[in-house]
């Protein structure tokens, strides 16, 4: 496996890891809005917490879930050492530049050091929550005929070993679950103006960092063709530097505005 | 020697060899016409340093037509100063003001030690060819010129690459002082022509190899060597290079 | 006539004496090829050539190039293209007219067994180059592109755009860092000869400076190769780069080589003319222009008009009309003089009045309609027709008309180009025998260095085939000849005596010349030169102005070496050190040029005295009197002992050359 290893520690090899484990984060974050669009739905959340307890009990996902932490570490952190090695190449700064290339591709390492750090941020206020604090419980009643759902909130002290704890009247024609909130966390969380602030910072961080970031991996790993080339920069600006990072923004601001206008 | 009524103040780098650091030293030049190249501007200013007894700027320079890749200035902030698609001896001061400072200063990556002044070593580029950027011919093998046709936009597409003059904006430009859009030139050209099909495995990896030991950056894909780049080299190229990188590493047998 | 060189000329019919000459030339066996180290002096086409030719071959070779890479040699500049005789066009040309071709427009000073051999492996060098990936023009069916050049009526030039120089040299280039990888080449960049070493009467080695260092550095070798260019820097103003020179052709001289012809310099018609007194060096307009652009100058004197304002019967295609055979694409030499000769009579253009106008207004017409045609456009307007002509010319002469832009500030797909002659190339140069080897021992010259195959005048894209065919496909054969007497010679040490002598002398006029300590740059002096050089030795030439150039040479001798200031010191990188090196040569050359110029009392090919002329202003040669080559001794400062080799043509009828 030397070939590989040669491969790999070669500046274009480096630069390969970064391109797939980039374009996997990229996948990541497309089916990660797709799921949390459920935040919109307005179910008191039925849909959502269901999901939540989906993506972290259903195994395949939860193999895949901390494959993508990892990559997300690797991808940061052998980017910072990329950043840093390609520093050394120029020991003497110029005393004036100006520069030709875009803002973002100039600033990834930067623009990914602050997403390293909402990152945390962000794993921290819910998944972090999520796995290992009592968080209030709810459970959704669901009529099968009328497709109704009926919202109730567990007491204060109510806790269960399972995430999801599954019951089916089938007189009552109902089928009944018990969940953590998360929904209603995020709700809560995104009361403080300063979360909601820092999300959007960060979401402007994600558009100018994929802005670069996937057409830079397509281009790195050979992909550049007078024909796609400008639909895989179509697709790097609209979808992932644009869309993307303004549908997760519209999830702070849509809880926080609800918020404001009192319910 | 004054023929033009352009005033510019000139910041220089100066430094008097590879082991001594240097700094950038200011000048007058006076009588400036918009019609001198920015190299004779230079050489103004030089024959008015020797004439009062200093030593003049050194700074590499040949056939002054833009095709010899001598010429090696980064000119405020920019390599080949600010005209796309253009050489420092083919920059004229008609590109700047009356008035005009200029900071002048050498290409700078650790691959181009500066050997005096703005006087850089690229000889690393040198021994990226050496590497591998060539068809493995000796004299006399050859076959008939038109034994090979080859399709004009291959030809086309090989003579753009082939067109680089080895001057390294493209690194000095680099945030990352990579060589990357040089040695892809050289890589394309010789992969895009069917006489090049040989080595073209082995020709990419050495290539690579070579221009890793020499210390350049690796490529961020900023585009602004193809920018800067006075032969206006296209990026395409540096895809070119990943792909027959990867393809070499990942495809041959050995 | 005294014949003291031997040209060494193989025997027999023109056609056989290179085939003849190649199988019965005497071998080096492979093993003792290993011990046979070769100097190469100079990377450009010649010598990159020879070198990587060489080191596939088995010697040990060592090349030298001033520059800081070998890529950079002004080879590297060349635009048009490359002659061969492949007759791919199937327009009549074969070995043997283009070999009458470059003897002609040599204007009969050229050697026939050397010409022939030339047009012989000009087929040769197309295949190497393609072998080699030279990206050469193509044609749709994918086949090799050709476009005509001056002096021909066939189309035999291969180019890459206007970038052919840069194609072939960077392709000899890779072969030659190759061997450089394989470690049969040891490169040294960055270095400059300043001396041949003899022992025994034999070329040695050389005395070369290292330039980042100072150093002074001692190289053995069993032949010694200068492929170190032309001299055309001698006009201070000239198409050559800034760093080319005839230092090393000056040492080889001074220890004994003779210089052949020297006054035969090639003055090129189309450079864009100059603008100021700051001006450092003219830039080329390939001759491949005058392929589509017509030249022309107003009918009237003095005429203020811009050129587009000019109606169609007001201009005076002059070349046309004195050449209509030929028309725009007569050689150098005459379209030079053509040019000048309109300016002096007070038709010239711009402010400056000494340029005159090469228009492609037709051109673009002409292909703008051929395009309209393709594209079934049978309504075209105007500007469509204009828009696509344009395209056509970009593509063929894009770079150039990009770089004229630049200097001139002007779009010459607008308004027609302004261009005036200027120093292009030197026919001459240290002289050869057939082998390519000096009248010294295991001292050669290849390329632009020696004098041997463009006569008094090259034609356009013949350089190229020349440097390319002494590197590639003379010298390997012709060294052998030398090399096989000398596998007994073992490895001089560098510390014999030759070695320790020359290395004190050059070290002492280093010392000299950076003890003199006076006031003028060596810059000063160049320009100075360059000036006497081009109003007394240029275009035209008469005898009292070449007497009064040799004494003011001789003074500016003596000026320089009184006046000289060179900051810096010697143990550094040095730029202006060595340009006072250089310059200095250049100086005892200039007189050399003088002498040569005045010793010629005809006119022919790029020499033209203006007291041998017909009636019509031809170049008047004297065939009777001035056949032969002009090869000059050196036997002391500003003396020369002439040595001519009388040139003999069995094969061609020699006429006064016509292109009307």
């Amino acid at each position: 496996m030397s070939w590989l290893t040669k491969t790999l520690s070669s500046s274009i090899g480096k630069k390969v890891l970064m391109s797939l484990t980039g374009l996997f984060l990229c996948t990541f974050l497309l089916v990660h809005l797709i799921g949390n669009l459920q935040l919109f739905k307005n179910d008191g959340g039925y849909a959502f917490n269901k999901y939540a307890v989906f993506m972290t009990t259903f195994p395949l996902i939860k193999i895949v879930s901390y494959v993508n932490y990892a990559l997300i570490l690797f991808h940061a952190f052998w980017g910072l050492y990329l950043e840093f090695q390609n520093r050394k190449a120029r020991p003497v700064a110029y005393a004036v530049v100006r520069n030709q290339s875009s803002f973002s591709s100039r600033n990834m390492a930067i623009l990914g050091t602050i997403l390293l750090v909402y990152i945390v941020v962000h794993m921290g206020d819910f998944w972090y929550k999520f796995h290992n604090e009592p968080l209030p419980y709810v459970q959704y009643t669901e009529n099968v005929t009328t497709g109704e759902v009926v919202t109730k909130t567990m007491d204060a002290g109510y806790t269960q070993e399972v995430k999801i704890v599954e019951m089916s009247n089938e007189a009552a024609g109902t089928h009944s679950v018990i969940v953590k909130d998360l929904f209603q966390e995020v709700g809560v969380s995104f009361q403080n103006p300063l979360l909601v602030i820092f999300y959007i910072l960060g979401m402007f961080a994600v558009a100018y960092h994929l802005y670069h970031g996937f057409q830079s991996a397509f281009q790195t790993l050979g992909w550049n063709h007078p024909k796609y080339t400008p639909l895989v920069k179509f697709i790097g600006t609209w979808v992932f530097a644009i869309a993307i990072p303004l549908g997760f923004a519209a999830m702070p601001i849509y809880f926080f505005a609800k918020h404001l206008m009192g319910n | 020697m004054s023929e033009g009524n352009m005033n510019i103040t000139l910041k220089v780098w100066r430094q008097k060899n590879k082991k001594t650091s240097g700094k950038l030293e200011t000048y007058q030049v006076e009588g400036i016409s918009e019609d001198m190249s920015f190299l004779e501007m230079f050489d103004v200013l030089n024959e008015r340093l020797v004439s009062e007894g200093t030593e003049p700027i050194a700074f590499d320079h040949d056939c002054r037509e833009g095709i010899c890749g001598m010429c090696s200035m980064y000119i405020n902030g920019q390599p080949h100063g600010p005209l796309q698609g253009v050489t420092t001896c083919q920059l004229h001061m008609r590109s700047f003001k009356n008035g005009d400072t200029i900071v002048v200063e050498p290409w700078r990556s650790v691959a181009f030690p500066v050997v005096k002044d703005l006087v850089v070593d690229r000889s690393s580029f040198d021994r990226i060819i050496a590497s591998g950027g060539y068809i493995s011919v000796n004299t006399g093998n050859a076959q008939d010129g038109n034994s090979l046709p080859i399709p004009k936009d291959d030809a086309d597409k090989a003579f753009a690459a082939a067109a680089c003059i080895g001057c390294g904006a493209c690194v000095s430009a680099c945030k990352n002082a990579s060589a990357m859009l040089f040695v892809s030139a050289k890589v394309s050209q010789l992969a895009l022509l069917p006489q090049g099909q040989p080595e073209r495995q082995d020709r990419a990896m050495k290539m690579v190899a070579q221009m890793d030991a020499e210390g350049f950056g690796s490529c961020t894909n900023t585009g602004a060597c193809a920018a800067e780049c006075p032969k206006e080299i296209s990026l395409e190229n540096i895809a070119r290079l990943n792909r027959e990188y990867l393809g070499a590493s990942l495809g041959s047998t050995n | 006539m005294s014949n003291k060189l031997d040209a060494k000329i193989p025997e027999g019919p023109l056609s056989d004496k290179w085939t003849k000459y190649r199988s019965t030339v005497p071998l080096v066996n492979p093993a003792n090829k290993r011990s046979l180290e070769i100097i190469v002096v100079g990377t450009g086409l010649a010598g990159a050539s020879a070198a990587a030719t060489l080191a596939e071959l088995g010697y040990k070779v060592k090349a030298f190039c001033f520059q800081d890479s070998p890529r950079r040699a002004h080879s590297i500049a060349a635009q048009g293209g490359i002659n061969a005789a492949k007759n791919y066009q199937n327009d009549g040309d074969s070995v043997y007219r283009l070999f009458y071709d470059t003897i002609k427009g040599g204007d009969y000073r050229a050697r026939e067994g050397n010409v022939h051999r030339l047009a012989e492996v000009s087929g040769n060098i197309i295949d190497q180059c393609v072998a080699q990936g030279v990206p050469f023009a193509r044609e749709y069916g994918g086949l090799l592109s050709n476009r005509s050049f001056g002096g021909t009526q066939v189309q035999r030039t291969f180019y890459a755009a206007g970038q052919t120089g840069q194609q072939l040299l960077l392709g000899a280039y890779s072969g030659l860092e190759r061997q450089v990888g394989i470690g049969n080449v040891t490169m040294y960049t960055r270095h400059e000869m300043l001396d041949v070493v003899m022992i025994d009467g034999k070329a040695r080695g050389i005395i070369a400076k290292n330039l980042v260092t100072g150093e002074l550095e001692r190289h053995f070798g069993h032949a010694v190769l200068l492929c170190t260019g032309g001299y055309g820097n001698v006009f201070y103003l000239s198409t050559n780069a800034m760093g080319s020179n005839v230092t090393a052709a000056w040492k080889a001289h001074k220890k004994g080589a003779n210089f052949a012809n020297p006054c035969y310099t090639q003055i090129h018609p189309t450079c864009i003319p100059v603008s100021g007194d700051h001006q450092s060096k003219l830039t080329l307009m390939s001759e491949s222009l005058r392929n589509d652009g017509r030249i022309w100058v107003p009918k009237q004197k003095d005429d203020k008009r811009a050129g587009n304002d000019i109606p169609e019967e007001e201009r005076d295609y002059y070349l046309e009309r004195r050449y209509p055979a030929f028309g725009n694409l007569v050689p150098r030499d005459i379209a030079s003089r053509a040019a000048k000769e309109r300016c002096d009579a007070g038709y010239g253009v711009g402010a400056s009045k000494m340029a005159v106008y090469l228009d492609f207004a037709f051109a673009i017409d002409r292909y703008g309609k051929i395009e309209a045609n393709k594209k079934n456009m049978h309504d075209a307007s105007k500007e469509q027709i204009t828009e696509m002509g344009r395209a056509v010319v970009k593509e063929k002469y894009g770079n150039l008309f990009d770089m004229y832009k630049q200097i001139t500030g002007e779009d010459p797909y607008v308004l027609p180009m302004r261009i005036y002659p200027a120093v292009h190339y030197t026919m001459g140069g240290l002289w050869v025998d057939y082998n390519l080897m000096t009248n010294v021992p295991g001292l050669y010259a290849l390329g632009e260095a020696n004098f041997s195959d463009h006569g008094a005048n090259r034609l356009g894209a013949s350089a190229l085939m020349q440097g390319l065919a002494d590197g590639y496909f003379v010298i390997p054969y012709t060294i052998g000849s030398y090399l096989s007497s000398e596998i007994r010679t073992k490895s001089i040490p560098t510390d014999h005596p030759a070695f320790v002598e020359a290395e004190k002398a050059v070290q002492d006029r280093i010392n000299k010349l950076i003890n003199i300590k006076g006031k003028q740059s060596p810059e000063s002096f160049h320009k100075r030169l360059g000036k006497i050089m081009w109003d007394k030795c240029g275009m035209a030439r008469n005898e009292k102005g070449l007497k009064e150039a040799i004494a003011e040479i001789q003074a500016l001798k003596k000026e320089f070496w009184s006046d000289l200031r060179i900051m810096g010191d010697a143990d550094e990188f040095n730029p202006e050190l060595d340009k006072a090196g250089r310059v200095a040569d250049f100086i005892e050359l200039g007189e050399l040029m003088c002498v040569d110029a005045l010793n010629r009392n005809e006119s022919c090919g790029g020499h033209f005295r203006e007291e041998f002329q017909t009636e019509e202003g031809e170049a008047l040669r004297d065939d009777e009197n001035y056949m032969y080559v002009a090869a000059w001794e050196y036997e002391g400062e500003s003396k020369w002992n002439l040595n001519p080799e009388p040139l003999i043509y069995e094969n061609i009828k020699i006429a006064q050359r016509s292109y009307k």
